[in-house]
């Protein structure tokens, strides 16, 4: 893992970030000015109120470097809150840009999930690295140069103490470090193991319900718990002595420089001014060090979730230009679709082996076979989603790799097997792509569909707004919202996935009345589920194990070939 | 001047409560918007429940007070180490306070060179504090954690508890678990870095008013004050401010979660549509105004802790120029100055605090709705015993209870009457006025179309959903009056969505028989093809299985489910889809093994989507819309027209690779 406090491909990715992040490190070091400030008019306030007597100017001066350093705090962070929104903002529209770009095919499955978390709350976790840990960063750099200047300045002795036990922090840090990171590490197992018993056992809360167990855990639940508690402590021993032996060497180092400069002061060898800037600058040294070096463990998720999210833009292809689009040519969707050779081959298995096919235009046919045979894959290919590993995928001629996708697919309609509803209302789910689309046609594609009686008992109609992914509808309902969107499209080809699945015998009929209508005058494809689909096809194709058979329906039934 | 604001690592790298606060409000706050209470009462439901656009959780201070009365009381056997603590956190804060006014004092009396034995005790003394703030801040962060790690095991045992007491239960989902974890995990954040610190930082406000009021009361008075506002008006102020954001923030977030989801699980349908710019743009303004209103909200919640400093640097300013005024002695002006700036710091700390329990308010909310809605039924929970476990020892239960079959002699006859179960008011029924008999010892197929209701007859029948109307009866007793210890041992089996947990191999199937021995395992495993497998790894049936599993194949872990509820051997075995995710070949192998190794005279309901294998089963049910539409043997069905006869065709067809259309 990146473990660099500061990722420098920020700065590329986001320029936008370059001037606040500039703005950032100049106020870390006025900032550290304004330490000096502050500690040098007090110091010398102090040291008039010795004599019993006010000294007016360092007192306003006190009170202007104590306002100046609250107008700082006020900017350093509300120019690093603005950083993470920047930044935020920014990679956010990347991520979910890079996924368009990647495409569907790349995006399927457990990766949506990662992704959309990632985009989402992922990203919230770059608040707490801006604004915590960054300006922590810069002042560890500018406080302690700034008071090394100031105290050499007025007592050089003491600069030079300073100078040479302020690594010591960094130093015995690194060393301790380790030493805490290997101790952790030994425990992780161990730790990581006890702390996913509780989420294992909620998780399998239904399952030990189902064998009479639930009750009887609760003991070994405390029990785990309670172990838990005891190797965590022994982690924690080991940080927090760790932490201990820093703020000691800190608070030595500042002992071995107000020892002399004491002694120095009953010898009458330094002023009182001198004496007390050097006592309330001192410790400012080593403070920001070892703050930075604490926030940083918080910092590292945030960090983490910048480095996934620059990963993922990383891989994606970079955008297409509007010149090189418009010379792609688009192929027409009433020509022939030609397989040739086609093989598709994923990181673990092979979907399609060599699959040569020809699709005439206007012809229906049905694919069937079990399961994870490739058949989505022989659809996603024509969708351009997947892309051969070997071979070509041909329409009226023209190589789809080669073709304007977006062209292309605007000559299709797709019926996925659990089409994608979006948080949107009704008419603008059915609507995708086309969202001026007038209210007539709509009302015809509802009507095809057969989602008008749907409409009708939804409380605001086709304005109805829908809950995330669709929530509200049922399995019958959605996949009329997807036939209608198909209806809509009104293309010359049309790419069904097992349309019927997950439905029941009554909506079946239904979907299965209104996939006829769609599917009738035009060039259809057809992952068939049930029997009844395959009744209106011309041709029917077999996929197992990557191969694709044709069949030949008899109408009493027999074998095929 | 800051020496007593001193950094604190935090090894369990969890987020402080930075000043960004106000821009980030935990995440369990934003974007997921779900309602108070854990949803774990209802009978299962389909869909996750509504997310609806309220995002604010409970509004105002007052269930969150009720919410922290909660957590307090499960506090209260430890209430001696959590004072303990809060006592070593102020004298950490003390130290440091005692160590600049005593240096400064020091370092100024001897500007007026006195002999070196006037200053002897002050130079014992700052070396003192100097070594015992340490000291005392790394036992103070140890004893802090010791408590409050105890009262988390507690109350983790007790939400196990109360969710355990329930009869029934949804699956969650993933983001739910780990909400619930992270909810937990709030008590520890609410006693460490809220009470423990404002405890602290308050006893020493008191010490170091009382202190300078020894030297001069009016400087006493005006520190008073500026503790005061530090203390008690900032963090009302903070308070405000990070409950707004959090408010005018969470619906552009929810919004904002909502896009990244459509982007990413619908991407394959933007695409094909040709709306993947569309919804980009949409989503990209969106991103844009978020960062407009975070970055106005950071401009507000900042300005606080500016006032902090300011006021640290005034009231100091301020107690000089008192202290002066009423002729307090230059020595103890300056002790006055020095001792000022720290404490008013340490008085700062109530405004992280303060973010910090803001923050915290939604998740405290739910644990406390959890456990005080069933703390009456839950058994008294004590501190937590002495021994510490081995990892991976006993993450199961002992084998302390009956084993095996509890064939308590009598008839097993499962009875169906009307019986009617709807997830939702107004839902289509997912069981419709079902009535089914199961006499005992026979063997019956469930099949039929997705949602026509098989798994929620295996649901019933476990006692898992519990009917809206009719009756079951099992062995002629209603299924509610068993107990619900007693209902899995004659009723039960493989269930959708087994869960296998991160334990052995062992240990997982012993979950099903406790009791069993090493023939029994390798019998059940045998039937469920499990067996080759755990013999192939080096360590046998202690093999441990990844988290959720995740170590086995789906096919593996399928087996090992079937084989914990073969090995469990119920009089009535329920298998929901027992040969899910197998190949088809596998799948006959293991369904055939599986209905050889049932007892003779144990009833088996069979769920199922495959048709395969059927053919000696004593009868098949069909079920489309929570109804019985066919029933009869395998050659019966075959030879009517109907579901069953489709489907046994176009599956022959799949897998064998003929046709045979019916005319």
């Amino acid at each position: 893992m990146n473990r660099r406090p500061f990722d420098p491909r920020l700065l590329r990715r986001v320029p936008a970030a370059r001037r606040d992040l500039a703005l950032l490190a100049m106020l870390g070091v006025v900032a550290a000015a304004l330490v000096v400030a502050q500690a040098t008019t007090l110091a010398a306030l102090l040291a008039t109120a010795f004599d019993a007597r006010l000294d007016r100017p360092a007192l306003a001066g006190f009170a202007a470097t104590v306002a100046a350093r609250a107008f700082v705090v006020w900017a350093q962070g509300t120019v690093a809150a603005r950083v993470a929104a920047t930044v935020k903002a920014a990679l956010r529209a990347d991520l979910l840009g890079a996924v368009g770009r990647h495409g569907p095919g790349w995006v399927a499955g457990q990766r949506a999930g990662q992704l959309a978390t990632l985009a989402g709350r992922g990203l919230d976790a770059l608040d707490a690295y801006f604004t915590g840990y960054l300006p922590q960063l810069v002042l560890s750099v500018t406080v302690p140069l700034a008071v090394l200047a100031r105290i050499g300045l007025a007592d050089w002795s003491s600069a030079v103490i300073i100078a040479l036990t302020l690594p010591l922090i960094p130093v015995f840090g690194a060393l301790l470090g380790w030493q805490a990171q290997a101790a952790t590490e030994r425990q992780w197992r161990r730790l990581s193991m006890l702390g996913g018993h509780f989420l294992d056992m909620v998780a399998g809360l239904p399952t030990l319900r189902a064998f009479g167990r639930a009750r009887a855990q609760v003991d070994v639940v405390r029990r785990m718990a309670d172990g838990h508690r005891v190797a965590t402590m022994r982690t924690l021993r080991i940080a927090f002595l760790s932490a201990l032996v820093l703020e000691l060497v800190a608070t030595l180092s500042v002992a071995l420089v107000a020892v002399p400069v004491g002694i120095r002061l009953l010898g009458g060898g330094i002023a009182l001014q001198t004496a007390l800037l050097v006592l309330l600058l001192t410790p400012e040294a080593y403070l920001p060090l070892r703050a930075a070096g604490s926030r940083f463990h918080a910092s590292m998720e945030g960090l983490t979730a910048l480095n996934d999210a620059f990963e993922v833009e990383a891989g994606a292809p970079a955008p297409a230009r509007d010149g090189e689009r418009g010379a792609r040519p688009v192929p027409d969707g009433r020509g022939e679709i030609r397989f040739e050779s086609v093989t598709v081959a994923y990181e673990r298995t092979t979907a399609l082996r060599d699959v040569t096919l020809t699709v005439r235009p206007g012809e229906r046919i049905a694919v069937i076979g079990p399961s994870g045979a490739g058949k989505s894959t022989l659809l996603g290919l024509l969708l351009g989603f997947v892309t051969p590993t070997g071979g070509r995928v041909t329409v009226d001629g023209v190589d789809l790799a080669d073709a304007d996708l977006d062209g292309w697919r605007r000559q299709l309609a797709w019926v996925p097997q659990r089409a994608h509803l979006f948080a949107a209302s009704l008419a603008d789910n059915i609507r995708l792509g086309a969202p001026d689309t007038p209210a007539d046609a709509l009302a015809t594609a509802v009507r095809d569909a057969a989602l008008d009686e749907v409409v009708a008992g939804l409380p605001d109609g086709l304005d109805t707004v829908l809950g995330e992914r669709g929530h509200g509808l049922s399995s019958g309902q959605r996949q009329r919202v997807a036939l209608a969107r198909a209806f809509l499209r009104d293309a010359p080809v049309v790419l069904l996935d097992e349309p019927t699945a997950r439905l029941d015998s009554a909506s079946e009929a239904v979907v299965l009345d209104a996939t006829r209508r769609l599917v009738a005058g035009r060039t259809a494809l057809l992952v068939a589920h049930r029997p009844a689909l395959l009744a209106d096809v011309d041709r029917i194709l077999r996929v197992e194990d990557g191969r694709v058979m044709e069949l030949t329906p008899a109408p009493t039934g027999g074998a095929a070939r | 001047m800051s020496a007593a604001r001193d950094p604190v690592p935090d090894p369990t790298g969890r987020a402080g409560a930075h000043p960004g606060g106000p821009a980030g409000p935990d995440p369990t706050l934003a974007g997921v918007a779900e309602p108070a209470d854990f949803d774990v009462a209802g009978p299962a439901t389909v869909d996750p429940p509504v997310r609806t656009t309220d995002v604010n959780g409970p509004a105002g201070a007052g269930p969150a007070g009720a919410a922290e009365r909660v957590v307090l009381r499960l506090a209260r056997p430890y209430l001696g180490r959590l004072v303990g603590a809060g006592l070593l956190a102020a004298a950490t804060e003390f130290a440091g306070l005692a160590l600049m006014a005593t240096a400064t004092w020091l370092l100024m009396s001897a500007a007026g060179r006195p002999p070196l034995d006037r200053l002897t005790v002050a130079i014992v003394a700052v070396r003192a504090l100097a070594i015992s703030r340490g000291v005392f801040r790394y036992t103070e962060r140890l004893a802090g954690h010791d408590a409050v790690l105890r009262i988390i095991t507690d109350v983790r045992a007790r939400v196990f508890a109360a969710l355990a007491a329930r009869r029934s239960a949804p699956a969650r989902s993933g983001d739910a678990l780990s909400r619930l974890v992270s909810d937990v995990e709030t008590v520890q954040d609410l006693l460490l870095r809220v009470l423990v610190p404002a405890a602290g930082a308050v006893l020493v406000s008191v010490v170091a008013v009382g202190g300078a009021a020894l030297i001069s009361p009016p400087a006493a008075g005006v520190l008073a004050v500026g503790l005061l506002v530090a203390g008690v008006a900032l963090p009302v102020l903070a308070t405000r401010l990070t409950r707004r954001s959090a408010a005018e923030l969470a619906p552009l977030r929810g919004a904002l979660a909502a896009d990244a989801i459509d982007l990413t699980h619908g991407a394959a349908d933007l695409a094909a549509f040709g709306a993947t710019a569309t919804a980009l743009r949409a989503a990209t303004d969106r991103t844009r105004r978020l960062a407009r209103l975070e970055r106005r909200l950071a401009a507000a919640g900042f300005a606080v802790d500016a006032i902090g400093t300011l006021l640290a640097g005034l009231t100091a300013g301020a107690v000089v120029l008192v202290a002066l005024a009423s002729g307090v002695p230059g020595v103890l002006v300056g002790v006055l100055a020095v001792g000022t700036l720290t404490a008013v710091e340490v008085a700062l700390a109530l405004v992280g605090a303060a973010r910090q329990r803001t923050q915290l308010r939604t998740g405290l909310t739910r644990v406390a709705a959890l456990l005080g809605d069933t703390r009456a039924r839950v058994p008294g929970a004590g501190p937590a015993p002495r021994e510490e476990p081995t990892p991976g020892a006993e993450p199961m239960a002992g084998a302390e209870l009956t084993p095996g079959v509890a064939s308590e002699g009598g008839t097993h006859d499962v009875r169906l009457d009307d019986v009617t179960v709807r997830y939702r008011a107004g839902a289509a029924p997912a069981l419709d006025r079902m009535s089914l008999d199961l006499p005992a010892g026979r063997r019956v197929a469930v099949v039929g179309p997705s949602g026509a209701g098989k798994s929620t007859l295996a649901a019933v029948l476990t006692g898992a959903v519990q009917p809206g109307s009719g009756r079951v009866t099992v062995g002629g007793r209603d299924l509610s009056t068993y107990a619900e210890d007693e209902l899995p041992r004659v009723v039960g089996g493989l269930l959708a969505e087994a869960y296998v947990f991160h334990a052995t191999v062992r240990e997982n199937l012993l979950l099903g028989g406790p009791g069993a021995g090493e023939e029994e395992l390798a019998a059940a495993a045998a039937a469920a093809g499990l067996l080759d497998w755990v013999r192939e790894q080096p360590a046998g049936w202690d093999t441990v299985v990844g988290e959720e599993g995740s170590q086995l194949s789906g096919g593996q872990r399928q087996r090992l489910a079937l084989a914990r509820a073969l090995l469990a051997a119920p009089p009535v075995l329920v298998l929901d889809e027992p040969t899910e995710g197998l190949d088809p070949a596998a799948a006959d192998a293991v369904l055939a093994s599986t209905l050889a190794a049932t007892p003779a005279g144990h009833s088996v309901l069979l769920i199922s989507h495959r048709l395969t294998g059927l053919a000696g089963l004593d009868e098949i049910v069909v079920l489309d819309a929570g109804r019985v539409v066919q029933r009869g043997r395998h050659g019966d069905l075959v030879a009517t027209p109907g579901w069953y006869r489709d489907q046994w065709l176009l599956q022959e067809a799949a897998e064998r690779g003929y046709l045979a259309l019916a005319p």
